[in-house]
């Protein structure tokens, strides 16, 4: 199993918070990963080391086994690497299928390219993922007058449109409403098995996230406190500890949050 | 160049009036700069009317400091006229003005000016501003170019486009031999600076309003939980925005020159200076402003007077770029 | 009776209700066109003000590629304006004199041009002024591309201000006292038919290429790094390369039209005729605001509009009209922000395609019978 992503010992801090301390994580092919942790454990602030969204510290980025770490945030997607943020976001004044047009891969394009009209195959491509997402009816709309939940699954769809490898998910479900989580999921998962996109999910809803992941990593205190299966990290004393805001890290020697 | 040579072998004392005159007018612009900051910080307006406003308050001063009263000479409407025409009550009324209207001396104008200013910085806010507050960014920008277009306009109308200068009537002071001279009112007015910029440090730091006007700026929603009236907070701090612009422009026309079109170099100096500064940064406020008019008389010394206005623009441009530098190594942009 | 006279006006309207969208179209762009190109025979006295009117057209189409549909609001714009005009100056007279000895006797040198000297310097001045406007975009937008919002409206209006300072010093251009034009040889009728003629294409042009644009990849990427620039990079866009491009545009348009305005006008100086930074400048926002930013025909009726208002009322305002400029600035951008295409288009949704569509789903309905009979089968 080849891994996609690999993070080897990444810090980031500002000021004087370090919001990640040392983190290593790797992201296997085809493979769907949790993240999860307290709030404030440094989960949001690894996507965006990731993806180049900030310089960090110290510490290396490898994505299929290049060094993006000093890379900026549109190569990186342009290499395949894509991101949704916790506040959805979407162009808000154009329509849903507009919002998929201008999702497409950007990675090959060219001076001519940028002049030419979309092909009615890639309007087709469009509205079947919006199908998929079960926005069809719904695609001649202003995106931005869409609900929360709907502008949530947009964002989903225009990812997928990206075609990236992987795709980094911020809290997916969150502000869903609960009727339609089961439906997100068999989404994703199909997202990840049909179309071979390798999955890594930050996630705070535990069944969500033990029923989808293959393997979770959970950070505390900007630093990796447990890594293993769905149930090792479900039956992890620290893990549980952390969530409940006990002093987890005490063998550590580190004082917590408070 | 030839100039450069006199600056720095033929006679360095020339260095010190630059420096000098700089300092003067560079203090009365981080006053302006620090009401922008203000407005900016507190309900993220970003008013291009500062300038005008400064200019204003100048010409308030410098209204009141006169000795004929120069009537309002508006094209097609002129005011003594037009009451006389229409409201024979009020033909006392303008006589009244006239005998009353005593000549005051600008340092005495600049209470005034401030007055009135605030005044009107409360019309104007209840006006125009309290309704671009919630919308982008370039409403605001835009409704206040409108606002200084109008106000630049209604005083050229009526003052006419000249330069005036309040005069203060105080001594000139010789150095180093003539080579360096300073009028005494500079000092009196860099003194008044310093202890406005004081009183309103500690109105901020201290009084009621001036905690709800720092709590509003942090978090306009959570200071309505608690029960400020942030509406009045706003309105407030846009009145003394215009307040603190008044004082200035009073400063300015007595160490400086006034016209109604100057107030757009005064609008883009406060930016520049906030810019560089940074929101919330005083310290910051006052060494930028203090830089600027330095760096403006010497370029006006330099290159000649007709690049001093550009010096104001080119250092725009100048720091907006070091900034980009700065944010792009934190991969970010200027926003 | 009564109706008859009415009678002709209610068939024209038949007749067009009743055409194709397409045709519809061809008849609006003819009727205009026929409108644009009769104009200086039938309103003689008003030639200028209606080629000032294509002008007006051409500033609040370009302002809007960045404005409107970018989302980059600049105060500049007007530089390119002012920058094609003196390229085109500069080429003109360079082609035959030296410019600075042509300016050192301000005007003292008459010169005369054969007709191909001048229509030959003409073109090439022309073409140098939007290529030059275009290249002088590219160096500014690496000045001002890393500014959002605020930071980029003022940089730019820096950049807008500062031009005409460092011309109104340069004395090779003639510094503030400015440069005549060459003389056109010819009668001041055809002249001024010439010049109104090249306003009307280039506005024509401007309109359909950006009409052209719009229907690409590009308009919906700029319209994408309008509405949000962070998620446009976040997906791999090449904004910087579209926001140059865009700009480059814009620029490229206001370069022809100043070098063809200040030929118009025939002298040309920094402050009031090549960077009206307060007038043009601004005059371009705000039409493109009355018309509706971000649309294709809101600038077009938003400069129709003001142009139209401002040629009858500005001359009877006696000074106030700068005060009345102003007071209209403050209404439209507090009252009526989404102008006038935008306020139809928040009324009438349905005119704009804004609907729900009826078909449930991308699958035809006979793909969803056969699924269903299959998964009856199934069972």
């Amino acid at each position: 199993m080849t891994e996609m992503i690999e993070v080897r010992g990444v810090t980031k801090a500002f000021g004087g918070v370090i919001a990640n301390n040392e983190i290593s994580v790797d992201v296997p092919e085809g493979r769907i990963t949790g993240l999860i942790g307290p709030n404030g454990s440094g989960k949001t602030t690894l996507f965006n080391s990731i993806v180049g969204y900030h310089p960090i510290d110290r510490g290396s980025v490898k994505f299929e086994g290049r060094e993006i770490s000093d890379m900026r945030v549109q190569q990186i997607a342009r290499l395949g690497l894509l991101r949704t943020f916790q506040q959805t976001r979407i162009y808000s004044k154009m329509n849903g299928v507009q919002n998929m047009l201008i999702s497409l891969p950007h990675h090959s394009e060219t001076y001519k390219s940028m002049f030419q009209k979309y092909p009615p195959e890639v309007t087709e491509k469009a509205e079947r993922l919006l199908d998929f997402v079960g926005l069809y009816q719904k695609r001649l709309l202003i995106s931005g007058e869409l609900s929360f939940g709907q502008q949530k699954l947009l964002e989903f769809a225009m990812a997928l449109m990206n075609e990236p490898r992987v795709l980094l998910l911020d809290e997916p479900t969150a502000g869903i409403n609960p009727t339609l989580i089961n439906g997100l999921i068999d989404r994703l998962k199909s997202a990840s098995s049909e179309l071979g996109v390798t999955l890594f999910v930050i996630e705070h809803n535990m069944s969500v996230i033990m029923t989808l992941a293959d393997n979770i990593y959970c950070l505390a205190n900007g630093r990796v406190l447990a890594h293993g299966a769905p149930d090792e990290i479900q039956n992890d004393q620290r893990v549980i500890n952390a969530y409940l805001g006990g002093h987890y890290i005490a063998d550590d020697g580190d004082d917590g949050e408070n | 160049m030839a100039n450069l040579e006199l600056l720095f072998s033929i006679a360095p004392v020339l260095n010190i009036q630059l420096v000098l005159s700089g300092l003067f007018v560079g203090a009365i612009f981080a006053l302006a700069a620090y009401g922008l900051a203000l407005v900016w910080g507190v309900m993220n307006v970003k008013n291009l009317a500062q300038g005008e406003l400064v200019i204003m308050g100048g010409y308030i001063a410098w209204w009141l400091s006169i000795d004929v009263p120069v009537w309002i000479g508006i094209p097609a409407m002129d005011f003594r006229l037009f009451w006389i025409d229409f409201l024979p009550i009020s033909v006392p009324a303008v006589a009244f003005l006239e005998f009353m209207k005593p000549a005051i001396h600008p340092i005495l104008g600049l209470p005034v000016a401030m007055v009135v200013m605030f005044g009107f910085g409360w019309v104007i806010f209840k006006l125009i501003i309290c309704r671009v507050i919630d919308k982008d960014l370039f409403t605001s920008l835009l409704a206040t170019f409108g606002l200084a277009l109008v106000i630049q306009q209604l005083l050229n109308l009526a003052f006419g486009p000249e330069v005036q200068i309040a005069e203060s009537g105080f001594a000139i002071r010789s150095f180093f031999g003539g080579m360096v001279t300073v009028a005494d009112i500079k000092f009196i007015c860099l003194v008044l600076a310093g202890i406005l910029a004081v009183v309103v440090v500690t109105f901020m730091k201290y009084s009621r309003m001036g905690q709800a006007i720092r709590a509003t700026a942090q978090d306009p929603r959570a200071a309505r939980v608690m029960g400020i009236d942030t509406e009045r907070v706003y309105a407030f701090t846009f009145s003394l925005n215009a307040a603190i612009c008044g004082a200035a422009g009073a400063l300015i026309s007595m160490v400086w020159v006034i016209q109604p079109f100057y107030g757009m170099a005064h609008s883009i100096r406060a930016f520049v200076i906030v810019t560089a500064a940074g929101l919330g940064n005083l310290p910051g406020v006052i060494i930028a402003g203090l830089g600027l008019g330095v760096a403006e008389f010497y370029s006006g010394f330099i290159l000649g007077a007709v690049l001093q206005q550009f010096t104001v623009v080119g250092l725009l441009v100048l720091v907006l770029g070091v900034r980009q530098i700065q944010q792009s190594r934190h991969r970010q942009p200027v926003r | 009776m009564a109706e008859r006279g009415a009678s002709p006006l209610i068939a024209v309207g038949r007749w067009v209700h009743g055409l194709d969208p397409n045709m519809r179209r061809i008849v609006l762009y003819g009727c205009i066109l026929a409108a644009g190109i009769s104009a200086p025979f039938v309103f003689e006295a008003y030639t200028f003000a209606i080629a000032v009117l294509w002008v007006m057209i051409l500033f609040a189409l370009t302002w809007d590629i960045l404005g409107g549909q970018m989302g980059y609001n600049s105060l500049g714009n007007i530089a390119f304006f002012g920058i094609g005009m003196y390229i085109c100056a500069i080429v003109q007279i360079g082609l035959y004199y030296d410019v600075a000895l042509y300016t050192a006797h301000d005007g003292a040198v008459n010169i005369h041009y054969t007709p191909e000297q001048y229509f030959t310097g003409l073109a090439l001045g022309i073409v140098a002024g939007g290529l030059g406007a275009m290249a002088f975009a590219v160096v500014f937008g690496l000045i001002v591309f890393g500014l959002r919002g605020p930071y980029f409206a003022i940089g730019t209006l820096g950049v807008a201000l500062a031009a005409p300072e460092l011309i109104g010093a340069w004395d090779y251009v003639g510094g503030g006292g400015g440069i005549s034009l060459p003389n056109y040889p010819g009668g001041p009728d055809e002249r001024s038919r010439l010049f109104y003629y090249l306003c009307l294409i280039f506005a024509f042009a401007t309109f359909g290429f950006l009409k052209w644009l719009y229907s690409t990849r590009f308009g919906l990427a700029i319209n994408a790094i309008r509405d949000d620039e962070e998620k446009a990079e976040g997906m791999g866009l090449h904004t910087m390369r579209y926001k140059m491009i865009g700009w480059s545009i814009a620029a490229f348009f206001l370069g022809l039209s100043g070098a063809v305005f200040g030929n118009m006008i025939g002298f040309i100086e920094p402050l009031e005729v090549a960077f009206p930074t307060v007038t043009f400048g601004i005059f371009m926002i705000v039409m493109c605001l009355m018309g509706g930013k971000g649309t294709l025909w809101g600038p077009v009726i938003g400069a129709t509009l003001f142009h139209t208002i401002k040629e009858v009322t500005w001359a009877h305002m006696l000074g106030w009209q700068w005060v009345a400029l102003g007071v209209l600035i403050i209404v439209t951008v507090v009252f009526f922000q989404q102008g006038i295409v935008g306020w139809l288009k928040n009324a009438f949704p349905e005119w704009y395609g804004i609907t729900v569509d009826e078909a449930v789903s991308a699958e035809s309905d006979a793909d969803i019978a056969a699924r269903l009979t299959r998964s009856e089968a199934a069972e």
